[in-house]
């Protein structure tokens, strides 16, 4: 059983700038994954990469199978990317995100699915017809999380949630994200600044320097090394 | 190339442009002559526009109508309006010899331009195309509604009048007989290389140096102590000035004025002309005032014999159907855009900077 | 005598919300391109006028009765904006704003051209559905021309309003308007949906020349005092705000109406400059128009 996601020897350059010099990863089914790194490691562009965001060579396969193209092939086989800055319709209410998150499904279900997925956010429902852009950063967040739900999406995709946000709301949004993993067996991939919460949600960590990956274990070991600590991850 | 050497190619073409320039109408005919003095009234007319939106980034769809202030300050001043019954103080008698109208002109083209450059303030990018594509419509509708001061709808004559030079008979300039058509190819001429200069002496100073940084990011220039708004206005003011000398200029050449001399088409013409020119440049204007003037040809539909012999593709089409040669001249512009964004002025800078890297890759 | 009077003003406002109508749909046309694409499309007239000389050929050269031609005259429309967007504008919309002016402009041109160079300049007739007769309506006389305007001008925004509200192609549409780098990584193929704007937008563009032809007659210049008024409605309305173009459109139409009939200093010639009035008051006291949501610069 070929693994959920698979980069092998992934580049990606901005222009003249290489961001990615051979980026190695895998992520299973129903892991929780964190790649992290200082500024400017490539994270970001990791993610972007994985969902044909910004244009790439190497290998990526999800279940075994290359992807090809650009954000919508990625989005129609099944990869959800929240971007950095949460990437809310501003402009749309709050169920009109959620059904817009929806967009690559073909059956009859969004309905009863936008009812599931308030469950977890139960004031979506109550404040549906809110415009998304009045809504607080954390609420964003959490929208931004919801929408990709209704993708029913094979993999999830975080970029730096915690941005902007209050420690208290960035623990209750992993703390949703924690949740999800165990009932829904929601796969994610977070790429994270704030190293310390990524790696106490996730099993699996990548360290991102320069382009590549420097180092890679699990969650707990990583945590528990202190000269890892002090020397990749700032704390 | 070291920007002194480009400074010093840049003299050169300059030099041999206006030899050029200078000797051209002892090789063509007086038709030819005549329109080539047109060439040289809308590159005068696109140095202001450029100042204004290629260099401090405003854009003007409106330019025409500062152009019709010049245009009517220059045959109001040479003939008057007492001939429509306009009197009391709006009243202007005439008799001004038609070369001081221009100066006058443009002065009082630019001091409306100064104070649009204060409403304007508020507005930037399409906003401000739209106001001024706005006032430029309403500016033939308010010509011929005020019918005393401008004579309205028939406009104002000035063929055979005294006060046009000559107009009825040669005029003499340096011992050499000059009939209407040369004597206005020369007036023209001489006037769009001084403001040409002019133009250029303004930019490359601590003046254009403003205005490319209002263009470039307004935040950046206004922390480092760059008046926004000072600059803004003036260079509003300067390019109504400057489109002003060309309405009075085009006035003389047609020897009349009226509502409909300068169309809401001039004024998109004009920015269409700058843009092909090449925005922030001045060398490739000249070629943008060529390509408006033929642009302005085909939309006046005279098809004419003149086209074909100057650009070989357009003379390629049946100038006996209208409208094709229209539609020929906007798949051209398109194309001009797909694939010259920057105009013919980015083919020069481009090939300057082309010059300048094989230079240095050659280990000079 | 009062009767008379008001029954008088009633009708200048029913015609001034006809033609009200037909600024509201080149309004709505102008904001659905403007706020997808971002461009301000100059030769949204000059596309109406080709296609209202496609339903005059359908009609008087292969003699097609009226409403069968219409509808095809729009699905040719819609086509043809598709095309021109995919063709055209895609290439340069990313890039420089003045950039794609131009190309509007060249566009506006070649249509223009194009129009003069298969149809002639001279005017033609385009025959109107709705005829000449008019009804009483307790005193006041209306046209059915000016009663099928309004329907038809309404009917076509309703069903726009219902497509964009309620289906998940609106939805998309919008999204892709306001967010498109989002509503990429949602699967919305955008470049499509920016296509299909300029389609929508040619097809009211087309319902616009098609309800004016008859009334003013159909030449090559036709639409361009349209155009005008019609970038004064969007303007008043809010640049980016379907509503405010269509709100904007009927109030501009009605109040040009009722100022070229009542106030004697404007006359029927001022009626453009009054609208330009409004377009440059309006973008100095407040650019974003009644509806639009003023822009914060942020630095």
């Amino acid at each position: 059983m070929p693994n959920l996601l698979e980069l092998d020897e992934v580049e990606a350059r901005y222009g003249p700038v290489q961001a990615l010099r051979g980026v190695s990863l895998t992520v299973n089914e129903g892991e929780i994954v964190a790649v992290l790194g200082a500024n400017g490691a490539g994270k970001t562009t990791t993610l972007r990469a994985i969902s044909g965001t910004v244009s790439r060579s190497g290998t990526i396969e999800l279940y075994g199978k290359r992807l090809r193209g650009g954000p919508e092939a990625a989005a129609r086989a099944g990869i959800a990317h929240v971007p950095e800055g949460r990437g809310t319709f501003v402009e749309l209410s709050v169920v009109e995100n959620l059904r817009i998150g929806a967009y690559t499904r073909r059956d009859r279900q969004v309905k009863s699915d936008i009812e599931r997925v308030s469950e977890y956010f139960p004031w979506m429902l109550e404040r549906g017809g809110q415009r998304a852009g009045t809504l607080s950063g954390g609420e964003q967040q959490m929208l931004a999380l919801a929408r990709a739900l209704m993708s029913r999406p094979r993999l999830l995709l975080l970029d730096e949630p915690s941005l902007g946000l209050a420690p208290m709301i960035v623990r209750e949004f992993f703390r949703t994200v924690l949740h999800l993993n165990e009932n829904e067996g929601l796969t994610v991939l977070v790429v994270e600044q704030d190293a310390r919460i990524a790696l106490a949600s996730s099993s699996r960590a990548y360290v991102l320097e320069v382009g590549r990956v420097a180092l890679t274990g699990s969650s707990a070991q990583l945590q528990g090394d202190e000269s890892v600590r002090r020397s990749y991850l700032g704390y | 190339m070291t920007p002194r050497q480009k400074q010093l190619v840049g003299f050169v073409a300059f030099a041999a442009f206006v030899v050029v320039v200078a000797l051209l109408p002892a090789f063509i005919s007086a038709f030819r002559a005549q329109q080539f003095a047109f060439v040289g009234i809308y590159l005068i007319a696109l140095l202001g526009l450029n100042i204004l939106t290629g260099y401090t980034g405003q854009i003007s769809l409106g330019h025409g109508a500062f152009m019709a202030v010049g245009g009517y300050t220059t045959a109001l001043l040479m003939v008057g309006n007492e001939q429509f019954g306009q009197t009391g103080a709006l009243a202007i008698e005439g008799g001004m010899k038609d070369v001081w109208t221009i100066p006058i002109a443009g002065l009082v083209a630019g001091l409306v331009g100064l104070a649009f450059g204060f409403p304007a303030l508020r507005l930037s990018g399409l906003y401000l195309a739209l106001a001024t594509f706005a006032v430029a419509v309403a500016t033939p509708s308010a010509a011929k509604r005020f019918q005393e001061f401008t004579g309205g709808g028939s406009g104002i004559n000035l063929f055979g009048v005294p006060e046009l030079t000559a107009g009825l008979t040669p005029v003499e300039i340096f011992g050499r007989e000059l009939a209407f058509n040369d004597w206005l190819y020369y007036l023209c001429w001489t006037v769009a290389l001084v403001l040409f200069a002019g133009a250029w002496l303004i930019l490359r100073g601590r003046t254009g140096r403003a205005f490319r940084a209002v263009r470039d990011s307004e935040t950046a220039a206004v922390s480092s102590g760059v008046s926004l708004a000072r600059y803004k206005i003036l260079a509003f003011g300067i390019s109504a000035a400057y489109a002003g000398v060309a309405g009075s200029l085009y006035t003389i050449a047609i020897t009349f004025v009226n509502p409909d001399t300068f169309p809401i088409a001039l004024s998109i013409f004009l920015l269409v002309g700058v843009v092909v020119g090449g925005l922030g440049q001045l060398g490739g204007l000249v070629f943008g005032a060529i390509f408006i003037h033929f642009m302005q040809i085909e939309w006046a539909q005279q098809m004419d014999a003149v086209v074909p012999d100057f650009l070989p593709i357009i003379g390629d089409i049946d100038t006996d159907t209208p409208g094709a040669p229209a539609l020929a001249f906007g798949a051209v512009l398109i194309l001009l855009m797909f694939f010259l964004p920057n105009g013919v002025g980015g083919i020069f800078r481009r090939a300057g900077q082309a010059l300048t890297s094989w230079r240095y890759s050659r280990g000079a | 005598m009062l009767a008379a009077a008001f029954a008088d003003f009633m009708q200048q406002v029913v015609s001034g919300f006809a033609s009200g109508g037909i600024y509201a749909a080149l309004a709505l046309a102008l904001v659905i391109i403007h706020r997808s694409t971002g461009v301000i499309n100059f030769s949204q007239g000059e596309m109406a006028t080709l296609c209202t000389y496609i339903a005059w050929t359908l009609t008087f050269n292969h003699g097609w009765s009226y409403w069968p031609a219409f509808v095809a005259t729009l699905v040719f429309s819609f086509v043809f904006g598709l095309a021109t967007h995919r063709i055209v504008i895609r290439p340069v919309e990313r890039g420089n704003v003045l950039r794609v002016v131009i190309v509007t402009i060249g566009l506006l041109i070649a249509f223009n051209g194009f129009v003069v160079w298969q149809w002639s300049g001279e005017p033609k007739a385009l025959q109107s559905p709705f005829g000449t007769d008019t009804i009483d309506v307790g005193g006041v006389v209306i046209s059915w021309q000016d009663v099928g305007t309004i329907l038809v001008t309404l009917g076509i925004v309703v069903l726009l309003w219902l497509l964009f509200q309620f289906t998940k192609l609106g939805l998309a549409l919008r999204a892709a308007a306001v967010n498109p780098e989002e509503a990429r990584l949602v699967g919305v193929r955008v470049s499509w949906m920016l296509g299909l704007g300029w389609g929508l937008a040619a097809v009211l563009g087309a319902v616009a020349g098609m309800l004016t032809a008859p009334t003013v007659g159909l030449d090559p210049q036709m639409m361009q005092p349209i155009l005008i008024y019609a970038f004064a409605a969007a303007v008043l309305g809010g640049i980016d705000s379907p509503l405010g173009a269509v709100v904007g459109g009927l109030a501009l139409g009605v109040l040009l109406n009722l100022i070229g009939v009542y106030v004697d200093f404007v006359g029927a010639e001022l009626k453009l400059p009054v609208a330009l009035l409004v377009i440059f008051v309006v973008l100095i006291v407040r650019p974003s128009g009644i509806f639009g949501r003023p822009e914060v610069k942020r630095v």
